[in-house]
């Protein structure tokens, strides 16, 4: 290997078409397609006394209206994607609601028309009556359980979770001080730019469906619709396109058009297109961050925590299709990159009658790390102590790994942090904030934590060199924007010796690559990465193989570089490896390209059958990796804000990140992951909140009320590295998408409670918020 | 988020524009669109004609009139932000269409329309009230004048007769000092709160169902501002306190 | 209308929007469309020049107006234009969805000023959104288109 694309700042490759306007997203596909609009509940939770559509469906443009009884699965619950035994309650929705429905958004009918504004047309036409019920809106409420979100769901507790480590009880007992604190994070969406779409096409001739879906998870949307619709898995392709960000919400499935775009596609046997519009995005796909922490904490005189103890309440929606993922890597996290000898935390994941929770960016993490980091500058206040000295007498050391730290993770293994150098990131940090700038009411928030990424269970990868002496590779796993085409390309250029630009990754589309898991949780470097490494490898162990064959050379002496296969220390002797890749196939025919090379009376004998036992035609192969184990991401953030006193407008003088995600494999695309992280993080500290009434209306469902940051809001961000490669994979990669976002809140919060002298305990904050609280102030 | 179905009207004169919308009911003017097309998009608004008046020739002057800027139907945000004669003359009006969403925006809304839709929260009203400006109305009828102070009636609502759009509107030379400032969330957000300073006179906006006149020495006197998400009445008596202080800073 | 220099009929239904007539009609799929609304930015496209939302305007007031979509600044095997050619260089998209929006909205933004400063560039860029970047990037390749169109 002579050049080396892993680590180096390559431009990606996918840009020139999403430039031009060549990009290929859901929406831009399938022109001629049916297009569909759904009627959704205005109310939060109602029972529906009648539903008539008859108006509707007589409609001309109107190709077919979907209400619950007329689908075959209309009365099936959807599928609970991650069953977990401390979920005793889980509750899913039908596609199509058609008793009662429990969130404002839920979908209770579907319309099929020529056109999304005829379908809209049809939906304004579709008369459904409903008798209101009680509405639960915050998890305070559903806790109190005035009301049920289910009947036969008691006290609204889907799920509860109780885990320990050492003896808490004791050790508060014991400590030289004790406070207790209470957290609030509320509700935020993901919205990313592109909404949801599906298209779907069906072929009697071939019964194969086609589905085009902007999801994270294209092979589980696959093996769904399989069983579905009783299909083999091979008739079944589902491709994500260029998919316009994702965050996590996309990585939900089944949303009800999931299904139903399918359904309608095979029942009224043309094309069909659903295109999710801005005002439903926000009520139809899930969101995240509702949680209420109750937190006790025992600590000595020089600041070192001795126990915590944490009881939170996790606002988990109306249903629990995705689990209770959410909450149990909050439990997980809240010690983060801290020593805690005695944690005990318990939670409830309870339903209220908003949207359904599932993961966006941070995926519990955010909450975790604020409650960690506002109580280590409350133990700071109370005894006098500088926030940063607290922090650095509590951070694992460095020969402190690996390092566990007694509670379950996600995917049910322990929580083992795999390698890491804490107090290093801390000290970089606090190096680039520098000093305080002179001025009133400025501010310093700084805030410590670690990721668990690149969580299983497997992801694969097919690579092969082309007899043009190209390479293709796929997997299962779509890219959102994280520039897998490039980054991947690297990994596979490595290996076998090429330019990045000779390498084309295919990424999401299940006739390319069908096996897989998904894009989500940080993990499409750690799982994807490493499989596209190890296939790599295999095709370039091939390749020696042939080559040497060819060469008369042993395969240990051979090197890919270059585009050839050559001997080490003679790169004159060798072979390229377009030619390997004929020579990988024994032919009959020639039909160019070289492959007269490859006929049976052109190519030097070698013993034996052209094709030896064990030996399989085409320079490819299909790798897979599987982690035995997450791998823990870390970093610091440190800001200095000033907050005007009157007007409570935030200003973020400086902004400085220090990340380790073990090794880098791009830094150009690693600095925007980071980049883009903050600013979405500084969107859900200080802007963006979905704001529920107590009827369960969204009351902000637009851009110009959910205040998504536009450029002037967002600073420049300084960012730096340390690497310290995971020993789990053969990368030694972690993972790096959801690091930007999770200490933000802690951080600008401790930042502005510097400035103005407030108590800050909540998330998202606001000049509203901040006036409400200076004129509280005793 | 489909426009519902309207007939669609596209006049080419004036003259043609006013009977149009003296014989048509439920008609809606469309201008730049920037405030009536996402309402249409919503579908909360669903008028049964709509009368675009883009292709009225001649409608986008914007010149000297009495010592002050007149801004016609089609004068677009942008070219009055752009105009060396606003600069020069009314100044404040200059600096006001800045603070208006933003530039795309802008270069299609027009002062005109922002006026005639008559948010609250939105600066050109506030300003027109505060420099005593008045706005040129047309119908079948004929044409009439109705100052600033007559125009704004309540939210989304102004002294305009179904039959009349504003033709032209009329902005007095800024007089100095002057001054605008405005509390928003992000930037080119509708204000929370904000203060128009001509001289001695003081009108604000966000701050009820109209913009209003005020009395400096005691700005927030009378007011009974609505809260939102991001504004309680409280708060939003607070930022007119803080802001006409600054305005009125020397 | 005419369509980055090509001329088109009439669209036939006068509520149609013109992000859709762009895209659904006329194939042109690169503008995008993120918030109908106004205020994502994504359907950003060159009216006589100038950005505009392509979403709110009805298509049927294009006619007799020239259009320029982000497919109009390069054409197929042409070098990228000097804006496009600076996001790339700077990464200044990931998804790639508010991107063509970006792009049409800092054309316009050279156009009226090819020296901007730091404050026009920040509100150049201001009236579009992007959820991925975080924005510096963008900075960036404001700045490196000014460089390159010199």
């Amino acid at each position: 290997m002579t050049t080396r694309w892993f680590g180096a700042p390559v431009q990606r490759v996918e840009d020139d078409r999403l430039l031009r306007g060549r990009g290929r997203f859901t929406d831009d596909i399938g022109e001629g397609a049916l297009e569909c609009c759904f009627v959704r509940s205005p109310h939060a939770h109602a029972r529906i006394t009648s539903i008539d559509v008859n108006e509707a469906r007589a409609m001309p443009g109107v190709a077919a209206v979907y209400t619950a009884a007329d689908l075959p699965f209309g009365g099936l619950d959807l599928p609970l994607l991650i069953p977990h035994p401390n979920l005793t309650h889980g509750r899913t929705q039908r596609c199509l609601a058609s008793e009662i429905v429990r969130y404002a958004g839920e979908a209770v009918a579907f319309i099929v028309a020529e056109s999304r504004y005829l379908a809209e047309d049809a939906a304004d036409l579709v008369q459904v009556e409903y008798e209101p019920l009680p509405v639960v809106i915050t998890p305070e409420a559903a806790a109190r359980a005035e009301h049920l979100v289910h009947d036969d769901v008691p006290g609204n507790v889907a799920a509860e979770m109780v885990q320990e480590v050492g003896d808490v009880d004791e050790a508060l007992a014991e400590a030289p001080h004790r406070k207790r604190l209470r957290y609030r994070y509320e509700r935020g969406a993901a919205s990313p730019m592109e909404g949801r779409a599906v298209w779907a096409s069906w072929s009697d001739a071939d019964r194969k469906l086609t589905v085009y879906d902007s999801t994270q998870s294209p092979t589980s949307i696959r093996g769904g619709l399989a069983v579905l619709f009783g299909l083999p898995e091979s008739n079944v392709e589902v491709i994500a396109p260029d998919v316009g960000g994702g965050f996590g919400p996309k990585i939900m499935l089944f949303y009800p058009d999931e299904l139903l775009v399918p359904y309608a596609a095979m029942q009224l046997g043309r094309p069909v297109k659903w295109t999710e519009d801005r005002q439903e995005h926000f009520t139809a796909v899930n969101q995240e961050r509702g949680q209420v922490h109750e937190v006790e904490v025992g600590f000595d005189d020089e600041g070192r925590v001795l126990a915590l103890d944490d009881d939170f309440i996790h606002d988990g929606g109306a249903y629990t299709p995705y689990g209770i993922i959410l909450p149990i890597i909050t439990a997980a996290q809240v010690p983060g990159p801290y020593r805690i000898a005695n944690y005990r935390v318990r939670f409830r994941d309870l339903y209220t009658n908003a949207t359904p929770t599932s993961p966006y960016r941070g995926a519990g993490r955010p909450h975790a790390c604020f409650v960690m980091e506002r109580t280590l500058d409350a133990i700071a206040s109370e005894l006098g102590i500088d926030r940063i000295e607290v922090r650095r007498r509590n951070l694992i050391k460095q020969d402190q790994f690996p390092y566990d730290v007694g509670v379950a993770w996600q995917d049910g293994n322990a929580v083992v942090y795999d390698s890491g150098d804490y107090p290093a990131l801390l000290e970089r940090a606090v190096a680039m904030l520098g000093p305080k700038p002179n001025g009133d009411n400025i501010g310093m928030g700084i805030g410590v934590y670690v990721e668990g990424t690149g969580v299983g269970p497997y992801e694969g990868a097919h690579v092969q060199v082309l007899v043009s002496g190209k390479v293709v590779a796929a997997t299962g796993i779509p890219s959102q924007g994280q520039a897998h085409a490039t980054v991947w390309a690297q990994v596979v250029a490595d290996e076998l010796g090429v330019d990045v630009k000779d390498v084309e990754i295919t990424s999401g589309d299940t006739r390319r690559f069908p096996w897989g898991v998904g894009t989500f949780a940080s993990r499409g470097a750690v799982t994807a990465g490493n499989a596209m490494h190890v296939a790599a490898r295999m095709v370039a162990g091939k390749a020696k193989q042939i080559a040497a064959d060819h060469l008369e050379a042993n395969p240990a002496d051979l090197e890919l570089a270059g585009g050839r296969v050559r001997v080490k220390g003679s790169p004159d002797r060798g072979i390229p490896l377009a030619a390997v890749a004929v020579l990988s196939n024994p032919m009959r025919y020639a039909f160019g390209g070289g492959t007269e090379a490859a006929t049976q009376f052109a190519s030097k004998a070698r013993p034996g059958p052209p094709l030896h036992e064990g030996e399989q035609p085409g320079l490819e192969a299909t790798g897979y990796y599987s982690p035995p184990g997450s791998t823990w991401a870390s970093g610091c953030h440190a800001a200095y804000v000033r907050v005007d006193p009157k007007t409570f407008r935030l200003e973020i003088l400086k902004y400085v990140v220090v990340h380790d995600c073990g090794r880098v494999i791009n830094p150009l695309v690693l600095q925007g992951q980071i980049e883009g992280g903050v600013a979405q993080g500084i969107g859900g500290a200080f802007y963006e909140r979905l704001a529920y009434d107590s009827d369960g209306q969204l009351r902000n469902a637009s851009f110009m009320e959910f205040l998504i940051p536009y450029a002037t809001e967002i600073p420049p961000i300084e960012i730096d590295h340390i690497e310290t490669p995971s020993p789990l994979n053969p990368l030694g990669v972690k993972g790096a998408g959801e690091a930007g976002v999770i200490p933000v809140g802690a951080v600008i919060g401790s930042a502005i409670a510097d400035a103005l002298g407030v108590p800050v305990a909540e998330m998202p904050l606001s000049p509203l918020k901040l006036y409400e609280l200076a004129t509280s102030r005793p | 988020m489909k426009p519902p179905p309207f007939e669609y009207h596209a006049p080419t004169t004036l003259d043609e524009a006013c009977s149009l919308l003296a014989s048509l009911e439920e008609a809606k003017v469309l201008a730049g669109g920037q405030s009536l097309i996402p309402l249409l998009n919503f579908r909360l608004a669903r008028p049964r004609h709509l009368l675009d008046i883009n292709r009225v020739a001649g409608l986008d002057r914007i010149y000297e009139r009495d010592g002050g800027i007149a801004v016609e139907a089609l004068g677009r945000q942008a070219a009055v932000e752009d105009s060396d004669l606003v600069a020069r003359v009314c100044p404040l009006l200059g600096e006001a269409v800045r603070l208006v969403a933003h530039r795309v925006i802008r270069n299609r809304g027009t002062v005109c329309g922002s006026l005639a839709h008559a948010d609250p929260a939105s600066e050109l009203p506030a300003v027109l009230l505060a420099l005593g400006g008045h706005v040129i109305a047309q119908s079948a009828r004929g044409k009439r004048t109705i100052a600033a102070d007559q125009l704004f009636r309540g939210v989304f609502e102004t002294a305009l007769e179904t039959d009349e759009m504003v033709v032209e509107a009329w902005f007095p030379a800024s007089p100095q000092p002057f001054a605008i400032l405005e509390e928003s969330r992000r930037h080119g957000d509708f204000a929370l709160a904000g203060v128009v300073r001509a001289d001695t006179r003081l009108a604000l906006f966000g701050v009820g169902s109209t913009p209003v006149l005020a009395d400096r020495s005691d700005a927030t006197r009378g007011l009974q501002p609505s809260g939102d998400l991001e504004a309680t009445p409280d708060f939003r008596l607070h930022l007119v306190r803080v802001l006409t202080e600054k305005a009125f800073a020397a | 209308m005419k369509v980055n220099e090509v001329e088109y009929p009439a669209p036939a239904d006068a509520r149609r929007l013109l992000s859709d007539h762009l895209r659904h009609d006329l194939g042109l799929t690169g503008t995008h469309v993120g918030c109908e609304h106004g205020v994502c930015g994504c359907c950003t496209v060159l009216l006589d020049g100038n950005p505009v939302r392509s979403c709110l305007m009805l298509a049927v007031q294009a006619e007799g107006h020239e259009l320029t979509t982000v497919e109009g600044l390069a054409r197929s095997g042409a070098p990228l234009h000097p804006v496009q050619q600076a996001f790339h260089e700077t990464h200044g998209l990931q998804c790639g969805f508010c991107t063509p929006g970006f792009v049409m909205s800092v054309v316009g933004l050279l156009a009226q000023h090819p020296q901007p400063t730091a404050q026009q560039i920040e509100e150049g860029i201001a009236g579009n959104l992007c959820r991925c970047t975080g924005y510096a990037s963008i900075r960036r390749a404001v700045t490196r288109a000014v460089e390159l169109s010199k």
